[in-house]
């Protein structure tokens, strides 16, 4: 082995924050499903503490043995909308506490999966459900929620999209914390490992390993090398980068799988920032040439590192899957953070940016007192987004209740903080109280 | 098991000594052994051998971490696998 490399890969771990962002483990619950929802809680506690009992232990010791810091490792379980469906409760408190003390018990950082898949309609469960969410979310820990309310396939169901406004609301109005932990799909992939996002899809194994690596600091310091070449070069630069960090977390995945005598399923090739310096996707955009993130250019810079990340990422791993590619929550993320205060950076451009890249309106905290029908109205631009381009996107909008726009809201750890962002005061109201599906669009008809 | 020991560090008597011993109480076989001088640092890596399938791999990363300490370096171990997953096909 050349000096060279094991200095190279040295540095990308020590000086260039490369590391696993998570390992999350999925987990059905389909066959916990009881009309009881008492008998139904036991079991599901059992099997997450049976299926996952070693997860922690097991990510602590390839962290020692290979060095390489694992952020995360997490749960993601059966959309709870269909395990609790069968039991006649009112509302699902109960399934999210079992969760909430099964993660506690393992030691996990987060378990998601109190999910409903809505895109076309509600079932009996998925109502409840969401009625559910604002306690769920305010009362637990550890939980993570997220709602499908659209895909290509099947249209927008713009009841939803309404109702979840209200849902976001309500939870900010009983935590500030609260929607950190809710995501809202269109095109939701049922093995993401990332969270909040995280279900595990009910076409999946009983039991699964997925992976999500991350190394936006590493991707940075190898462009600083081309500084002033092509575009192309850096795009070959950023597929090279991508190649090295995928690999390792295709050993730490496969590696983790085998110890835990469970099947390997994915890694997800993604760039997700923290909020410490060094570890930003902004700083990446800023390195290909902008002077601050948001400003025009912004959007192309991230089409190229988001299709370079993937074309590198994906030759190194045996299956990828999950969101992959570049993630844009704001607060968790310096580089943003710095252009949002600095008013580079705004709503409108970050839409934009979705477009290209893996995610959708993330971590982005608007004011206390924004309506819920403008904020059903984003989710449904998001979501037009994602059913046109056949891709995921995704909504964790913040309202930070008594906050304005210049305010600064403070999450902690790895959430970060975030500048209060402006929304279009002009109301949306009359089109989200019509209610309704938006139909699929013409080129979802493939068949 | 085979690992690579990297320390890194102000150069000083003593160091290629204190790690060695250290392996030594420890029966961790050296392999191979390169050592340069790299950006002014002193560089030196280690293939060894681990028999011990069951050694805890926490601990012994703690006593390298005070070792280090002592010696004013910055030591590693890590599993070989690594680095050959990330730079070769």
């Amino acid at each position: 082995m050349e000096t060279e490399k094991i200095i190279e890969t040295i540095h990308m771990i020590s000086d260039e924050k490369l590391d696993v962002r998570t390992i999350t483990m999925g987990i059905s619950l389909l066959d916990c499903i009881d009309s009881n929802s008492e008998r139904a809680c036991e079991r599901i506690y059992h099997k997450i503490m049976t299926k996952a009992k070693n997860l922690v232990k097991v990510g602590q010791q390839l962290e020692a043995e290979y060095g390489i810091p694992i952020i995360n490792k997490r749960i993601s379980v059966t959309p709870i909308s269909i395990v609790a469906a069968a039991c006649k409760d009112h509302d699902y408190f109960k399934y999210a506490q079992t969760l909430d003390r099964a993660a506690k018990d393992l030691g996990v950082n987060f378990i998601g999966g109190f999910s409903a898949l809505v895109q076309k309609g509600y079932q009996s469960g998925d109502l409840r459900l969401i009625h559910s969410l604002p306690q769920v979310l305010s009362e637990t820990d550890l939980v993570c929620a997220s709602v499908n309310v659209g895909s290509t396939r099947s249209g927008i169901n713009m009841d939803a999209v309404a109702q979840m406004g209200k849902v976001i609301k309500e939870a900010a109005e009983r935590s500030f914390m609260s929607n950190t932990k809710m995501v809202v799909f269109c095109n939701a992939v049922e093995d993401n490992p990332f969270m909040a996002g995280a279900f595990h899809g009910v076409g999946e194994k009983d039991v699964v390993i997925n992976v999500g690596v991350s190394g936006p600091g590493v991707v940075k310091h190898a462009l600083e090398k081309v500084k002033g070449e092509p575009l192309d070069v850096v795009a070959e630069t950023i597929k090279k980068t991508a190649f090295k960090v995928t690999r390792m977390g295709q050993l730490i995945g496969s590696l983790a799988a085998k110890r835990l005598n469970v099947p390997f399923g994915i890694v997800d090739l993604s760039l997700a920032p923290t909020p410490a310096v060094g570890d930003s996707v902004a700083e990446i955009l800023e390195e290909i040439g902008l002077e601050t993130v948001g400003t025009h250019g912004t959007t192309a810079a991230l089409a190229l590192l988001n299709d370079a990340v993937k074309k590198g990422g994906i030759m190194a791993c045996n299956h990828v899957g999950g969101l992959s590619g570049a993630f844009i929550p704001v607060s968790e993320d310096a580089g943003m953070i710095a252009a949002a205060k600095s008013g580079t950076l705004n709503v409108e451009k970050l839409e934009a940016m979705t477009a290209v890249c893996s995610v959708g309106l993330d971590m982005i905290a608007i004011p206390g007192d924004t309506p819920a029908e403008t904020i059903s109205a984003m989710i449904a631009d998001e979501a037009a987004i994602g059913m046109i381009n056949n891709k995921t996107t995704a909504v964790r909008v913040l309202p930070i209740k008594g906050k304005k726009v210049g305010d600064v809201a403070e999450f902690g750890g790895l959430l970060g903080h975030a500048p209060i962002m402006a929304v279009n005061s002009a109301s949306s109201a009359a089109m989200i109280s019509r209610g309704g599906l938006i139909p699929a669009p013409i080129h979802s008809f493939k068949n | 098991m085979r690992a690579i020991l990297t320390t890194i560090g102000k150069d000083q008597v003593g160091i290629i000594a204190g790690v060695s011993n250290f392996l030594a109480e420890n029966k961790i076989n050296i392999l191979d052994v390169s050592q340069t001088i790299m950006d002014g640092y002193f560089t030196m890596m280690m293939m060894v051998e681990i028999r011990n399938e069951n050694l805890d791999f926490v601990a012994l990363t703690q006593q390298l971490d005070e070792l280090g300490k002592k010696l004013g370096v910055e030591i590693k171990i890590r599993r070989a696998e690594i680095y050959h997953a990330m730079h070769q096909l």
